[in-house]
């Protein structure tokens, strides 16, 4: 069953970069936000959205099937990835 | 200024602080150029993994060095984007862990006028 993968990262973010770059390994499909690249409302919206599931706001936030992983933990991304 | 340049700028400075890079020098030489975008954007460089306001005195404490890189290699063995660590981290006396987000949220949202 394919996995529904949201990546709110930032474009300077070396960890949010190997984040997605293990995703592309991996052959995974995922939405990237460059919370960085947004600006006036739409910027407030995704801030919004990221404070409901990460209240540290920090990035990269990976969102797999509704399962928050805060930061590139790569056993945890794998682990939801397989469930 | 290009990294390369920074990279040899910082070194020894931060070097006598007792901190070294990132051994992995792709990912310092990638975290040196995102420090030079985040200067040209902001004006000052703001650390690449936290997202900055743009306003000098609401960024101060994740201006690189950030506030938090002291607590963090000293708990972690890295700082928060992993530019700096510590021999511990090099020799994996320490295991590599991500290093949770230490600045307070708030501070977040006050500097994007999001309180």
């Amino acid at each position: 069953m394919s996995k529904d993968v949201k990546v709110f990262a930032l474009s300077t973010c070396i960890h949010c970069k190997h984040c997605k770059e293990f995703l592309d390994e991996r052959g995974q499909e995922y939405e990237c936000v460059y919370v960085d690249k947004l600006t006036g409302d739409e910027r407030k919206q995704v801030i919004d959205e990221i404070k409901k599931v990460n209240p540290s706001l920090s990035f990269p936030t990976v969102i797999v099937n509704g399962k928050v992983i805060v930061g590139f933990d790569k056993a945890e991304i794998v682990q939801a990835l397989e469930e | 200024m290009d990294a390369k340049q920074l990279f040899n700028m910082l070194g020894p400075i931060q070097a006598k602080k007792g901190y070294q890079f990132n051994p992995d020098a792709s990912m310092t030489m990638d975290l040196m150029e995102m420090l030079l975008v985040n200067k040209e954007r902001y004006g000052h460089m703001a650390c690449p993994c936290r997202l900055a306001s743009g306003n000098y005195e609401m960024d101060r404490d994740i201006i690189c060095p950030c506030a938090y890189r002291e607590p963090d290699v000293a708990e972690y063995g890295s700082c928060f984007c992993g530019l700096y660590v510590d021999q511990r981290w090099i020799d994996g006396s320490i295991p590599h862990k991500v290093v949770p987000e230490r600045r307070p949220p708030e501070k977040v949202l006050a500097g994007l006028g999001l309180e």
